[in-house]
């Protein structure tokens, strides 16, 4: 079936949400001109395909829950911002806190995302194809980060269960967060992440980093 | 006391021990509620009710309406409570499930709000619940876009008056199976909610996720953006400029589940000086009443509520008041307080779980001691008091509806007060500070 077109510079992105909101929505959309548009997208709820031709400002398909998005361009802050499930790729890059609080479904950013990407994540996938930012998986609770890049200062700073596997260097590691050893159940999972992905790394080319759980109770011994 | 002593004033004996318990333990206080030291309250203004310069209405019939509209400036759905009193956020997690269902059901009596908090919602909560708020904070315990549909309004949550600038805590014995799940987080783990938000770092940042917020509720909800009192002034009207449609302001009396001791008293200021200053932000911007302001931390009584908005709030919210009307630190666990080291009408060990109140706690044999029935019934009587009181106060004024009172009702006991409340000293026209 041939994609609903939005014309984001005829008409303003709550129309475009409201029609994505509606209870029956076409199963395919493209959206034209967003030219940096917040919000584009976001608290989708349905199996819905919507491709983003150019580039979007803040919170991207935000809250998302079942729909898969891409943008083909880069994405502001908050791309995909506590995504329930569903999919959301950036051909681009990504800025800040990419993916933030992500219970679940996946996030592929092909180019760099900035600082905080992955922060407080609660379950998510987030494959990263280039580098990331500064404090990036910040008190991240669950799920997987996956860096083909480099990571910037304090990766996984008072990271909970998360896992943060990192193919590059690693500039400084955050509060209680160690390189752990990469056993064969790592392997696998960075393996089905990767193809998902649609990226061609070897997993064993990655390195994996976690909580020492050293912060998870409060002593004197522990507080920074 | 032995006679003839003499106790320090600077060194007294709760200052006495908590140096011996530091220099025993090495890690700082944490307990649950709020400022405990004495501060410029509310019981430094008394009302001027009528006389021959003023006309009052008659104290048992003569009509005095208490409604009020909350989130009316963007929301398709404005809240409409029968009553300024509302419930403050206090999660499941750090009150149990019977004390968070016997609060829907109290203030669903009365027709007010509830409100959620750190932790996400439960089913219990809404459930019981006419009109409930969704908290919106840093650490996103349980945020959940169907729950952010299910609520009647969203609160953006940048800081509480216990604790501005400082995150949430809820220690290892309190997160039981459920709290876990709910949060996302191992069993048992101390958990620390964010200071900040994690996907925005400034006002027009905030506008921008108050504008994402409407889109995935299509415009339905009312938006409110609560503070800890500090900077009132400039961060009311930051938050209006981000696009609140209510702002909520919380004075350092008001309480918390874990905090540092001495972040709870030494860090914010009074709810008393944080109202002129918010009143102040709304009027410059021409927004007083249309945005409106909801003010909590150290709501006690009718009279309490009545001078808040007189003061220029439109609704009160209350936490710990909501507690004690549900049977926290009442005198029959006295024995039990005193064996955790406590009394009643001084427990505070709201972080530790073992709350022999059955509120705030996540153990079970100790949470069923709280009827939620029979918690509700009290919440909804202390409810009507409060509200039977302003009334009572604001037709001694005059008045036909609790917001017609205004700071020309209210004078000042002493000049802390007169300076903070910005109403003059009483029998005089002094308001210190006041610009000529």
């Amino acid at each position: 079936m041939e994609a609903l077109t939005v014309d984001l510079a005829a008409s303003p992105v709550r129309q475009l949400n409201q029609a994505l909101h509606a209870p029956d929505p076409a199963p395919r959309w493209r959206v034209l001109n967003p030219r940096g548009a917040h919000s584009v997208a976001c608290g989708l709820t349905r199996h819905l395909t919507v491709d983003i031709e150019g580039h979007v400002g803040y919170y991207c398909a935000g809250m998302n829950q079942l729909a898969t998005v891409t943008v083909h361009g880069n994405a502001g802050v908050g791309v995909a911002e506590n995504m329930m499930s569903g999919m959301v790729r950036v051909r681009g890059n990504a800025s800040q806190s990419a993916g933030a609080t992500a219970h679940g479904g996946l996030l592929v950013i092909e180019g760099d995302a900035a600082a905080r990407c992955g922060i407080s994540m609660k379950g998510a996938d987030i494959v990263v194809g280039g580098s990331i930012g500064h404090m990036s998986a910040f008190m991240a609770q669950a799920g997987r980060l996956v860096v083909c890049g480099d990571a910037g200062d304090a990766l996984g700073d008072s990271v909970y269960e998360a896992r943060i596997y990192v193919k590059g260097t690693v500039k400084s590691l955050g509060a209680d967060c160690v390189e752990k050893p990469v056993r064969d159940e790592h392997l696998t999972e960075l393996a089905e992440l990767l193809k998902l992905a649609e990226r061609d790394e070897d997993p064993a080319a990655f390195r994996r980093y976690g909580s020492a759980r050293r912060l998870y109770h409060f002593t004197v011994d522990n507080a920074y | 006391m032995t006679e003839g002593l003499r106790e320090s004033a600077t060194f007294d004996r709760a200052t006495i021990h908590a140096i011996q318990r530091a220099a025993a333990t090495g890690v700082y206080d944490i307990r649950g509620g709020g400022a405990k030291r004495r501060l410029p309250h509310f019981d430094d203004l008394l009302f001027l009710g009528a006389s021959m310069s003023r006309y009052p209405l008659e104290g048992y019939r003569e009509r005095c309406d208490t409604d009020v509209i909350l989130g009316a400036r963007h929301a398709k759905y404005p809240l409409h409570l029968a009553i300024p009193v509302t419930i403050a956020g206090m999660s499941f997690g750090a009150l149990s499930a019977n004390a968070k269902e016997a609060l829907g059901r109290g203030a669903g009596a009365v027709g007010t709000s509830t409100t959620t908090g750190d932790g996400g919602m439960t089913p219990e909560e809404r459930g019981q619940s006419k009109h409930l708020v969704y908290q919106y904070l840093p650490s996103r315990y349980g945020m959940n876009p169907d729950d952010l549909r299910k609520a009647d309004a969203i609160e953006v949550v940048l800081g509480q008056g216990a604790k501005p600038g400082g995150g949430g805590m809820l220690l290892g014995q309190k997160i039981t199976d459920r709290v876990a799940g709910m949060r996302t987080l191992p069993v048992g783990v101390d958990q620390r909610s964010a200071c900040r938000h994690p996907d925005w770092t400034g006002p027009d940042d905030l506008a921008i996720k108050i504008g994402e917020l409407r889109e995935i509720t299509d415009w339905e909800k009312p938006i409110y953006v609560k503070i800890g009192a500090t900077r009132t002034y400039y961060d009311v009207k930051l938050a209006v400029h981000a696009g609140a449609d209510v702002v909520v302001v919380d004075g350092m009396q008001g309480g918390t589940a874990a905090t540092q001791d001495v972040f709870i008293e030494h860090v914010g200021i009074p709810t008393l000086a944080a109202i002129p200053q918010a009143v102040q932000a709304l009027q410059e911007l021409g927004v007083h009443r249309e945005v409106q302001l909801i003010v909590s931390g150290g709501i006690r009584s009718g009279a309490d509520v009545a001078k808040a908005i007189a003061l220029g709030a439109d609704a009160v919210a209350i936490g710990t008041a909501a507690l004690i009307a549900l049977g926290d630190n009442h005198p029959r666990h006295d024995a039990e307080y005193r064996a955790l080291g406590s009394a009643a009408g001084f427990y505070d060990d709201y972080q530790d779980g073992r709350d022999p109140a059955g509120i705030s706690t996540q153990d079970d044999d100790l949470a069923a001691r709280l009827d939620p029935v029979e918690g509700g019934r009290r919440l909804a009587n202390y409810l009507r008091v409060l509200t039977m009181e302003a009334q009572t106060i604001a037709r001694a004024c005059g008045k036909s509806h609790l917001h017609h009172l205004e700071p020309e009702d209210l004078v000042a006991l002493t000049i802390e007060s007169a300076a903070m409340a910005r109403v003059p000293l009483a029998g005089t026209d002094w308001i210190p500070g006041a610009r000529p």
